[in-house]
């Protein structure tokens, strides 16, 4: 091949870089690995992590059960070392599950129109919020306090250099949901976007209908976010919010010490030429059969450069397969099930604790520590081998003494008996059936 | 002649929405050990759903074939060459599928204890120090999703750098070979865009940049070798004309695998890059993500990196969110984890000589593929080419035929096509990536397959005008699909029904 290139050597293949640049030693970093040691090596941090402990953390993180069938699908080749379907004749594949995955999210959130997904919920609600901006002509966000506080941290990075004056409006002391007196006072002519999310930080449902009058009163737009994707198989959609951004970890996509995930981003028919990202659209090929090929792509940079709607130019797509699969196998009923027992497995779980708040909730929420700090209840936990819930503290000083707590379809009854009893600091035997 | 492939068969399969039917089903649940609750007692009647309308049913083993028949229709780099120009399509090593679903690390909530969490974190550590080792930078984030996120943090943070020096300046200079989210980025974070033009040998053109580069400019974006496969020979030269004036170089680290071990970033004048794990370290496309795009600073840069960063304390790794210079945070929780495992799993394999002997395979490839289609198409720019090379339709635009129509008659010959009409200051563009992972044998009937199609350009432009010829649809209209979007399936109205 040299000879063929009229060359010596390989190293006459950079001959044109200036000889001051090159690097003249060799790279440190330590010889190959066969195989097996790197199994070995990553094994060996695995176990340096939490491994099988129960685990009662969410916070935007849900551990459900991964069926086998997932990753039999996204190991399939065809899938994994695909790429972006800019070529439909040879990407149907592809582009026939995204088009399947845009048509569930809207059956979910009882959407018109879903992008092709997003690197996750916390990126999505920033490409949202941009976008009510774009529809609006207004500049102004306000977002809830119990909303995720690290997508409110992202919300505030992406907005910063974007004219994009973000204001936060508080929740209800008592029920935890978003407080609706402090949003309509803060709502005026130049709100573009309300954010809330439901199920919140705190496991409370919202009043999605509500906050959609205030909003839209004003003229601004509501999106609703989420982070348990699963309460979606039982909770009323958000119908009321023009844009749903939310994240689909729920789905069969593993925890994965927070990513990659697959974020969503669905809104309203009449909106549907602002929503950034991938999209995938039927149409038929020259013989007229039915064929999915990319679509909309003039909203992207790769044609408008510096005058796209945003500068996203991928999705998530074997990780939002993850999650097309994952519904397929559960489905109609098997959504429903399987929130429904999350709905009772979390309220076994809070039955006789002292909950912060007393709205509604999902399978998350927030509990006082009986006098104790949440790190300490945390640690009589990890005594028995359990990781127990997230204390708030950090986000929220006022919660310092509470901690966020959920249970799943995974979450079994002897580990939950556990967690009551450490929490009301009784003797476990006394509890014990 | 083609020789890659034959037809074969492929099978037929509805959407998941026409081939369901009430009462299947693909899961099992264990039986409740708790009591069951009342959704409307527990969360209110009005907050409980309906059935969700028009969901799928079907069985596991529908499932099963489902996405197996579907899968069928795609191509992929475990089929053969794909030379996408630009977009890195190497091979994934399956090593690296298995470790990023070792249980302890498949299984991390990212709000578990640190102390329960050391494994995760020596593995982000080992890989940032690993890229900055590659890179000659000081500090890395992993942080960013993926590239375009990458090059979204890398401006905010030279533009935090230039505030704390009390003036964000106003524009960012962007040559015009430069991909589409530079100018998209460079507006997000607030700054206006100067496109710069490109000499007759694709690189900047260094005289009027000079003339240009003022206090205004907080920065060039470039992407080195740039996206016409040529090294930017006067880089240097470049990145002292922008700090002469104390503005930064961004470099698009997404050709990055044509420089692993022969030169480094760090070392020609970049102050902050971004890397496409996905393309240089191999983690999987996946058909459209996930990516992710560390973000490289030199360490003037650091103070300002998003949090949390990571920080070594008596002997354990903590996450470190106290940083008062921080752009703040840029996604929930510490980045694609499961993408940088398999990116250290992939530099691990390699270590140091095998990275670079990878650079060098991928140069010698792309300079294989070049020499042996010289006689057939027009090369775009004589300068030397790195890991791709970028040819113009010119000579079979004269019979009609265009790059668009050379890449679909590819796919006859048993190839995904090159990257089409990018980078777009070349007239019908046609670039083309081979890879280090591809063998001899696989490049010449991939050059085989561009002669023949030359040849037929000039014998039977019809032929390649009307082609592919061979996949289970034809071209697709994209005219009617942008013009009457149907994004979503819908169930056909009842009456249509009956009419079937």
């Amino acid at each position: 091949m040299l000879a063929v290139c009229g060359l010596q050597s390989l190293e006459e293949l950079y001959r044109q870089l200036p000889p001051d640049v090159l690097l003249d030693r060799p790279l440190a970093i330590e010889p190959g690995k066969s195989e097996y040691e790197i199994v070995e090596y990553f094994r060996a941090r695995g176990a340096e992590n939490a491994n099988g402990y129960p685990s009662f953390l969410g916070g935007g993180v849900y551990y459900h059960y991964r069926p086998v069938v997932v990753d039999t699908v996204v190991s399939r080749g065809e899938f994994l070392t695909s790429y972006t379907p800019y070529q439909p004749e040879i990407a149907q594949g592809t582009l026939t599950t995204i088009f399947e995955f845009q048509t569930m999210i809207c059956q979910l959130t009882g959407m018109d129109a879903a992008n092709a997904s997003m690197y996750d919920g916390s990126s999505a609600v920033p490409e949202a919020a941009m976008m009510a901006v774009r529809i609006t002509g207004r500049n102004k966000t306000l977002v809830a306090q119990n909303v995720h506080p690290e997508y409110r941290q992202v919300l505030r990075t992406y907005a910063m250099h974007q004219g994009m004056p973000i204001e936060e409006f508080a929740f209800d002391q008592a029920a935890g949901a978003a407080d609706l007196e402090d949003l309509e006072r803060r709502l005026d002519a130049d709100t573009a976007a309300v954010i809330i999310q439901t199920p919140n930080f705190f496991g409370v449902i919202e009043n999605v209908k509500a906050a959609a009058e205030l909003a839209h009163k004003q003229g601004a737009l509501l999106i609703v976010v989420f982070t348990e994707a699963v309460s979606l198989g039982l909770l009323e959609p958000p119908r009321d919010a023009d844009i749903v951004a939310g994240e689909l970890q729920s789905f069969a996509i593993p925890p994965s010490y927070g990513g990659p995930f697959a974020g969503i981003l669905a809104t309203r028919e009449k909106y549907l030429r602002q929503l950034p990202g991938r999209l995938v659209g039927e149409t038929k090929d020259s013989e007229g059969r039915r064929a999915f090929c990319l679509t909309l792509s003039t909203r992207e940079q790769h044609i408008r450069r510096e005058k796209a709607t945003s500068n996203i130019c991928t999705n998530q797509a074997l990780i939002a397969l993850m999650a097309t699969v994952f519904l397929s196998l559960y489905g109609k009923r098997g959504l429903r099930e399987l929130a429904e027992q999350n709905l009772a497995k979390a309220h076994y779980l809070a039955k006789d604790m002292k909950r912060r708040f007393s709205g509604p909730f999902f399978n998350e929420f927030v509990v006082q520590c009986n006098g104790r700090t949440p790190e300490a209840v945390n640690e009589a936990l990890l005594q028995r081998k359990i990781i127990g819930g997230l204390p708030l503290g950090r986000w929220y000083p006022s919660l310092a003494d509470c901690m966020l707590l959920c249970a799943t379809e995974m979450s079994r009854r002897e580990h939950m008996n556990t967690v009551r009893e450490v929490l009301q600091n009784v003797p476990e035997a006394a509890h014990v059936r | 002649m083609i020789r890659k492939v034959s037809r074969h068969i492929t099978q037929n399969e509805p959407l998941l929405f026409e081939s369901s039917s009430p009462g299947k089903k693909g899961y099992q649940l264990p039986d409740l050990d708790v009591p069951a609750v009342d959704p409307a007692e527990a969360l209110g009647a009005e907050n409980v759903r309906g059935e969700i309308e028009d969901f799928p049913e079907v069985s596991e083993v529908e499932v099963v074939r489902h996405f197996t028949r579907l899968s069928t229709w795609n191509y992929g780099i475990d089929l053969g060459l794909f030379p996408l120009g630009s977009c890195t399509m190497k091979y994934n090593p399956r090593v690296n599928e298995a470790v990023a679903r070792t249980e302890g690390l498949l299984w991390a909530h990212p709000y578990q204890p640190e102390a329960l969490s050391q494994g995760a974190m020596e593995i982000i550590a080992r890989l940032e120090a690993a890229l900055a080792e590659i890179t000659g930078m000081d500090a890395v984030t992993l942080q960013p999703a993926a590239g375009a996120h990458g090059e979204m943090t890398g401006i905010m943070l030279i533009r935090a750098y230039h505030e704390s020096k009390g003036n964000p300046r106003k524009k960012i200079l962007i040559p015009d070979s430069a991909h589409g989210t530079n100018p998209a980025t460079a507006t997000m974070v607030g700054y206006t865009v100067q496109n710069i033009k490109s000499n007759d040998r694709g690189m900047v053109d260094v005289e009027s940049l000079a003339s240009i580069v003022d206090e205004d400019v907080a920065g060039l974006m470039v992407t080195n070798p740039n996206t016409v496969g040529v090294f930017e020979g006067d880089i240097v030269r470049i990145a002292g004309i922008l700090h002469e004036k104390g503005a930064q170089v961004y470099m698009d680290g997404a050709n990055m695998n044509a420089l692993v071990g022969i030169t480094r970033p760090g070392d020609f004048g970049i102050d902050v890059m971004h890397l496409n794990l996905h393309k240089t370290f191999s983690t999987p496309h996946g058909g459209g993500g996930p990516g992710a795009g560390p973000v490289a600073v030199k360490s003037h840069l650091e103070p300002f990196l998003p949090i949390p960063r990571l920080r070594s304390e008596n002997d354990q790794w903590r996450w470190d969110y106290d940083r008062p210079q921080t752009i703040g945070r840029v996604r929930a929780f510490y980045g694609n984890f499961g993408v940088l495992v398999r990116a250290l799993a992939y530099i691990m394999a390699h270590g140091g000589e095998g990275l670079r002997n990878a650079t060098l395979d991928a140069l010698l490839n792309a300079n294989y593929i070049r020499k042996l289609l010289e006689p057939y198409y027009q090369i775009a720019y004589q300068a030397p080419s790195m890991h791709e090379c970028v040819f113009s339709d010119d000579r079979q635009a004269k019979r009609g035929v265009r790059t668009g129509d050379i890449a679909k008659r590819l796919i006859d010959y048993g190839f995904h096509p090159y990257t089409v009409s990018f980078p777009l200051i070349v007239r019908g563009a046609m670039m083309i990536e081979p890879t280090e992972t591809e063998s001899k044998a696989e490049l010449d009937l991939f050059v085989d397959a561009l002669i023949s199609i030359a040849k037929e350009v000039e014998e039977n432009p019809e032929l390649v005008l009307k082609a592919p010829h061979s996949t289970r649809i034809s071209r697709v209209d994209e005219v009617t699909a942008a013009r009457k979007p149907i994004l979503r399936w819908k169930p056909a109205p009842k009456a249509s029904q009956a009419a079937d």
